[in-house]
């Protein structure tokens, strides 16, 4: 008989051998994937590492994947350690982006400074403000925020394509769903001449934020507190209320604030499918990474390899999208997988229970 | 050859030694009491041989075998079974259905068999408890008859009952006597930890007295030598006294004035009814009653955790009715709830955020929109010291402590806000002779420099040596207010407590 238990005393050396552990029966059962297609793993894999650390370039690359992700995955966290499970990031930065886009339209200015401050307060606001609407539904009525975060994104994707097959659709597109491209002065600049750009300042600066707000201020000692036990957080007197309201505004913002830095720092104008569905891999991140923030940077990055490193196996081995998706997949089942084990462990026992 | 024998059993939790070397034994068919200091080892001696904790070193031999628990599963199989002070029931099933929980079960539940079994140990070992209720409808000393049956359910020969005595009322604790001689006059043996002296003195055949992590002798509770403060002493190494002195204070003007709340319970019943009380500067007011009556509605309804549908709560003349809890805070009304785990403290931060949790939104924890943490640490650092909480450090999760130091943390941290008013349930559960004199000492020192105190307590003694008027509740309502305490008869008291109004017993 095969018995789940968890684990009262777990060791601490667990903490690194299990992860380590993980990626490696995720690296066989890609191999068992490969092997399939008639691929030798080996080859795959260091093709892998290659696309994704072989050079300055290539690990640029990797860094351009991670910025988005690492972004959301700060608002993802900041929810989630008071146990507000936003999974609605992705819409926060649709909206953030199209409020990127408002503000390059009706606000332009050549002042590039200026420029970028006024779509950044844009997007802030609508992603928070976007955020809020679960937030509110939340603390006022109770509603689940996992089901309206949700909704909300099938809503923001849609006011997203409405305006980029609509009314701000580049006339000269021949017919794309994509917005005019920005000028200059509305173009976060990149770094070291590659397609890196300032959203990855942003995101170290959002790791030190992180941090210091829930270690060193009272909203984050509200947020631990309400995340671990909202009794004993109701007995303190914090508002519940408040907290909710003042959480998703913020993690709104930094939703909107990774699609602002995705279309002026790497797209330069906005399409329908900008987004890769970055706010959703941040939930990953955020949970993988046990909500810590210096966890999250280098959880995205690995992320970022293996987005860069599912492409390149594309189009060097010409495997489909698919199966690099399974590949992406086992290695997230793996690790999450793995997760568990540090809590529980099985147990084998031939005796029977009378 | 005995039923259990724990060999040099060893224990450490990062660098606290938990148990060092202890040696510990139960025969057949007997009662052995556990006894020791808050922090002494006894919960986490008997979770290793519950098979919750592996021991670093040691051994444990049941029937003369030599076993190694990986697991609570492993333990009842060989038949040790434990009751905690907080019972791992599931609240939201049923009676019957927690009896069989984890067990290996055919797919279709033989209910009709398994509430027949349960009927039959109810009446072999006098445990009532209705199979059919739910959890959270049972009061706790049915929940504890549930966790007992449960055990007994699974077969186990020896039980563990950890601190079983501090949530029950006096006839519920005698119920329990009757239940544990029943167990033992058939084969069963009991471990009974308790603080309660005169528990162990009468209900005991054996004690095994914990010091600091070691063994300090097991004595046989019958035998001529064996007195309360010979067991006090192996327990702390000295002598302590008992007897707590009162002194005579003058009262102020009333503080706090509470009049007609009513308030509904959990499940949408009247839990009070036209509750009304005045408390001057520096009384202590005592509400005595069984369990179950209103005692926690009307702590919640005043600290604005429950709504009062009708009535008025005033501090000071100001109407503070259904305010929140903050606000009741600010104008220095503090609350030690009896629900330590789930409402008190925030049990997986550590001492020093939660030695905070009252006080961090004021000068000087909160600088700004910070937290000084450094003041935070000094604070808890004055709580451990004055209240001698035993913790390795301020960094250290709540959940680590024991019992008795995670009250005594919270104990330490309302009182050392010097309040206006201060509403306390049970005050001195789960800890020790010392620590409970301590305590009573410092509500009286807080009367004294003016606090008003609302007492809730199921302990008599405790009432009758601390309150200066008492108030018996009843299903919701006051039986009446005494205004002497100390000259009115017990038998009195109890008649009132079991829903007889002053009037018919004076
Ligand atoms: N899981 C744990 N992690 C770290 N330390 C622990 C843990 N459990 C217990 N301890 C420490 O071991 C010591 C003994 O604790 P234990 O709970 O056994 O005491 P106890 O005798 O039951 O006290 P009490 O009467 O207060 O319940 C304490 O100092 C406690 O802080
Ligand atoms: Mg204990």
């Amino acid at each position: 008989m095969l018995r789940v238990e968890k684990r009262i005393d777990a060791s601490k050396w667990m903490n690194y051998v299990i992860p380590i552990a993980s990626l490696f029966m995720a690296l066989i059962g890609g191999a068992a994937l490969l092997g399939t297609q008639g691929i030798s793993p080996l080859d795959a894999y260091c093709r892998i590492i290659k696309a994704a650390f072989g050079g300055s370039y290539e690990f640029s690359e990797t860094i351009v994947k991670a910025t988005p992700i690492a972004i959301s995955s700060f608002a993802v966290m900041l929810c989630f350690s008071m146990l507000i499970w936003n999974i609605g990031v992705e819409g926060q930065a649709f909206m953030g982006a199209l409020a990127a886009v408002a503000a390059v339209r009706y606000c332009h200015s050549d002042n590039q400074f200026y420029m970028l401050c006024t779509a950044a307060a844009f997007a802030i606001m609508a992603g928070g403000l976007w955020a809020m609407i679960a937030g509110f539904l939340r603390s006022k009525w109770n509603v689940n925020e996992i089901i309206s975060t949700l909704m909300l994104n099938y809503i923001a994707i849609r006011i997203l394509e409405y305006f980029v097959y609509g009314p701000w659709r580049d006339p000269s597109s021949l017919g794309f769903p994509i917005t005019t491209r920005f000028p200059p002065s509305a173009r976060l600049p990149q770094l070291f001449g590659s397609r890196v750009h300032v959203g990855i300042i942003l995101a170290v600066f959002l790791a030190f934020a992180a941090w210091y707000i829930l270690s060193k201020t009272r909203l984050g000692y509200e947020i631990r507190v309400i995340g671990e036990n909202p009794k004993a957080a109701r007995y303190s007197g914090m508002s519940y209320m408040k907290n909710v309201l003042v959480v998703m505004f913020i993690s709104g913002a930094i939703g909107g604030l990774t699609g602002m830095t995705e279309v002026t720092g790497l797209h330069g104008r906005l399409q329908a499918s900008f987004a890769a569905k970055y706010g959703y891999t941040a939930i990953i991140v955020a949970w993988l990474s046990h909500l810590q923030p210096f966890v999250i940077l280098l959880a995205s990055v690995l992320f970022g390899a293996l987005l860069v490193g599912g492409e390149a196996l594309q189009i060097e081995l010409g495997l489909t999208l698919s199966t690099v998706e399974i590949l992406q997949g086992l290695v997230l089942f793996f690790v999450l997988g793995g997760d568990f084990f540090r809590n529980y462990r099985l147990k084998f026992t031939w005796r029977t229970d009378k | 050859m005995p039923l259990v024998e724990m060999k040099r059993i060893t224990k450490r939790f990062s660098g606290v030694v938990a148990n060092s070397n202890v040696d510990f034994s139960v025969e057949y068919g007997e009662v052995h009491a556990l006894l020791g200091e808050n922090g002494a080892g006894k919960s986490t001696l008997m979770n290793i041989l519950y098979g919750l904790y592996h021991p670093d070193s040691g051994e444990i031999y049941i029937d003369g075998v030599k076993r190694v628990f990986r697991s609570p599963s492993d333990a009842i199989l060989s038949g040790v079974g434990m009751v905690h002070q907080h019972f791992m029931l599931v609240e939201t099933q049923t009676v019957w259905e927690n009896m069989i929980l984890g067990m290996k079960m055919p797919f279709v539940l033989p209910k009709k068999q398994i509430i027949k079994k349960i009927a039959e140990l109810s009446e072999k070992y006098n445990l009532k408890v209705n199979p059919l209720s739910n959890v959270w409808q049972l009061s706790i000393g049915e929940q504890q008859r549930a966790a007992v049956l449960q055990m007994l359910y699974r077969n186990a020969k020896v039980l563990i009952l950890d601190e079983p005595t501090a949530v029950l009322t006096p006839q519920e604790s005698k119920e329990l006597f009757v239940t544990i001689r029943n167990m033992t006059a058939l084969g069963h043996s009991v471990i009974f930890i308790s603080h309660k002296m005169n528990e162990v003195m009468n209900e005991t055949d054996r004690v095994t007295v914990l010091r600091k992590g070691e063994t300090a002798g097991t004595v046989n509770t019958k035998s001529p030598d064996t007195s309360q403060e010979l067991l006090s002493e192996m327990m702390m190494g000295r002598k302590v006294s008992f007897d707590i002195n009162k002194p005579k204070r003058d009262l102020g003007k009333v503080v706090f004035d509470v009049n007609s709340i009513c308030a509904s319970n959990d499940r949408g019943g009247a839990a009070l009814k036209n509750i009304s009380f005045r408390i001057r500067k520096s009384e202590i007011f005592g509400v005595a009653g069984v369990a179950g009556n209103g005692q926690l509605e009307l702590c919640e309804a005043i600290y604005g955790l429950r709504v009062a549908v009708s009535g008025y709560v005033k501090i000071n003349e100001k109407d503070l009715t259904n305010a929140s809890a903050r606000a009741l805070m600010d104008c220095g009304v503090h609350y030690i709830p009896a629900d330590r785990r789930s409402t008190g403290m925030v049990t997986a931060l550590d001492v020093k955020s939660n030695s905070i949790l009252t006080d961090y939104w004021i000068p000087p924890i909160s600088s700004g929109n910070s937290i000084n943490w450094k003041e935070a640490g000094n604070q808890a650092k004055s709580i451990i010291e004055q209240f001698n909480v035993s913790t390795p450090s301020v960094n250290t999760a709540v959940k680590n402590l024991s019992g008795g130091n995670l009250q005594k943390l919270m104990l330490g941290r309302e009182l050392s806000n010097s309040p206006e008013v201060l509403i306390v349930m049970h005050p001195t559960w789960g800890l020790d002779v010392s620590a409970t004199r301590y305590i009573r000492e410092r509500i009286i020192s807080a009367s004294e420099t003016g606090t008003a105190v609302l007492l809730i307590s199921e302990d008599i003694e405790e009432l009758l040596a601390l309150s200066d008027r008492l108030a018996i509740i009843f299903k919701g309502e006051f039986m009446g207010i005494i205004a002497d305490p100390k000259s009115m008869p017990i038998e009195k008291i109890g008649l009132m407590m079991a829903g007889t109004h002053i009037s018919e017993v004076l």
